[in-house]
């Protein structure tokens, strides 16, 4: 089961998925990501996956992924993904998708990557511990 | 069976070394061997033998052709690309001209890189011998006999002398071929490809070659994976990274090694073995390939261990 919480900070689209998926679970990101990749690509803006809570992505998921890049794309917007877990990570880099969508340590280097004013109100939304 | 024994491993084109590309193997090998004293030449192949494949050896470059030691007489192999001609050869110098052999040759399709090896097939020209030629398309003979019409190529397939028959196999309908169950599936490739599922004595060894696994239809994912199920062997297109097959080379007709991974251990197959190399990898290239797909089989594993492999021209595998 994946569930999928989002945030905005100005025309940055912040999901976050959280656990396995996979070709069971696929659908549920599928569903979640279509109206924020929907929001992100009719404002020109960015669409940031914090990957922290998905402890395994498969091929399935990963094609969900590359649907959503090339929309975002064809309207004029962006994605990148943060926060890889290890195991993750290592399957970005098998499948070589770190070579075909940004790969972030942090949701705050994806945002500073493609917007100021996003990262302004990311900075702004968290407490200055945080910061 | 027996053996699987790979005559031909390569996709779409074959491929040759070049001299730089020789070049670099001798002086990494030189450069390994610094400082180093070879008392005999047993001590020089200890040394050769330990070096990586890639530096010491090479993937090869034919297309494809796989051959099926099935412990009969008849010899079994599938596709004809330019792997075909050193079977053949080999055959041949086994056996000599004068005695007649029967060839059972299963056809994932007709697509160029997969029936080049046809018209240079010498077993095909000598009277005596049976060839039987096997495919679900229903245009399996019209296609090798153009290849070998004017202009395209100088010999005419009248001329080839050998007893040649076409068999048609119906998909997903069991056939006993040369001791074997033989089954075929229809697979997404353009102008379609078909795999197959080989089985005799408890083994069985599936052959997947041009089919894009796209894993997006649980229907059809659930139809591969009982065609694979619990295989041997599992012969496998990974001719592309993940990436690029759902990407720039999307609806190509070819698969990656993480769909392999994820199918096999799916249906809980055996072993992976990688096949179909994008003709412009290096022998590094597959090889990091083929690493990648190992630890991708480990961080995922859930049950028994899968083998991966990636073929060669001339690698056995034993059943």
């Amino acid at each position: 089961m994946v569930e999928t919480s989002s945030r905005q900070f100005a025309d940055v689209v912040v999901a976050a998925p959280v656990g396995r998926v996979d070709h069971h679970s696929v659908g549920e990101l599928e569903t979640a990501l279509l109206p924020l990749v929907k929001t992100a690509g009719d404002g020109k803006g960015v669409l940031v996956l914090d990957f922290a809570g998905v402890d395994y992505i498969s091929s399935v998921g990963l094609r969900i992924l590359m649907i959503a890049a090339k929309e975002l794309r064809a309207a004029g917007a962006k994605i990148a993904v943060a926060n890889l877990q290890p195991i993750v990570a290592e399957i970005f880099a098998i499948s070589r998708f770190d070579r075909v969508l940004g790969v972030f340590p942090t949701v705050r280097d994806a945002i500073g990557q493609f917007s100021p004013a996003g990262l302004v109100a990311f900075d702004g939304a968290r407490p200055p511990a945080a910061q | 069976m027996k053996r699987i024994r790979f005559w031909g491993t390569r996709g779409s084109l074959p491929v040759a070394l070049t001299a730089p590309v020789v070049r670099d193997k001798i002086v990494a090998a030189l450069r390994g061997a610094s400082g180093r004293t070879f008392g005999s030449n047993a001590d020089i192949e200890s040394y050769v033998d330990g070096l990586a494949f890639a530096e010491v050896g090479t993937y090869g470059g034919h297309t494809a052709c796989v051959e099926i030691e099935t412990g009969e007489p008849e010899y079994v192999i599938c596709d004809l690309g330019s792997g075909a001609r050193p079977f053949g050869q080999a055959a041949l110098a086994r056996h000599g001209p004068q005695s007649p052999q029967t060839y059972h040759i299963f056809m994932s399709h007709v697509h160029w890189d997969h029936i080049m090896g046809l018209p240079f097939f010498a077993p095909a020209y000598i009277p005596g011998n049976r060839v039987r030629i096997y495919g679900s398309h229903p245009w399996l003979e019209s296609a090798l006999r153009r290849q070998q019409d004017e202009p395209s190529f100088p010999v005419d397939f009248s001329f080839l002398k050998a007893d040649i028959e076409f068999v048609h196999l119906v998909p997903d309908k069991p056939h006993e071929v040369a001791g074997m169950k033989v089954t075929t599936m229809l697979q997404r490739h353009a102008g379609d490809s078909y795999g197959y599922r080989f089985e005799a004595n408890g083994r069985s060894i599936i052959y997947t070659t041009d089919s894009e696994h796209k894993l997006d239809d649980p229907m059809e994912t659930e139809s591969y994976v009982a065609f694979f199920r619990n295989a041997d062997v599992v012969i496998f297109d990974a001719m592309y990274s993940l990436a690029d097959a759902i990407s720039v080379r999307a609806d190509w007709g070819h698969s990656s090694n993480v769909v392999g991974v994820e199918l096999c251990q799916m249906a809980g197959a055996k072993h992976l073995c990688l096949f179909h190399h994008e003709p412009a990898y290096s022998d590094q290239a597959i090889d990091a390939v083929l690493t990648d797909t190992r630890r991708l089989e480990e961080i995922t594993r859930s049950g028994t261990p899968l083998k991966v492999s990636a073929a060669y021209d001339g690698m056995e595998i034993e059943l």
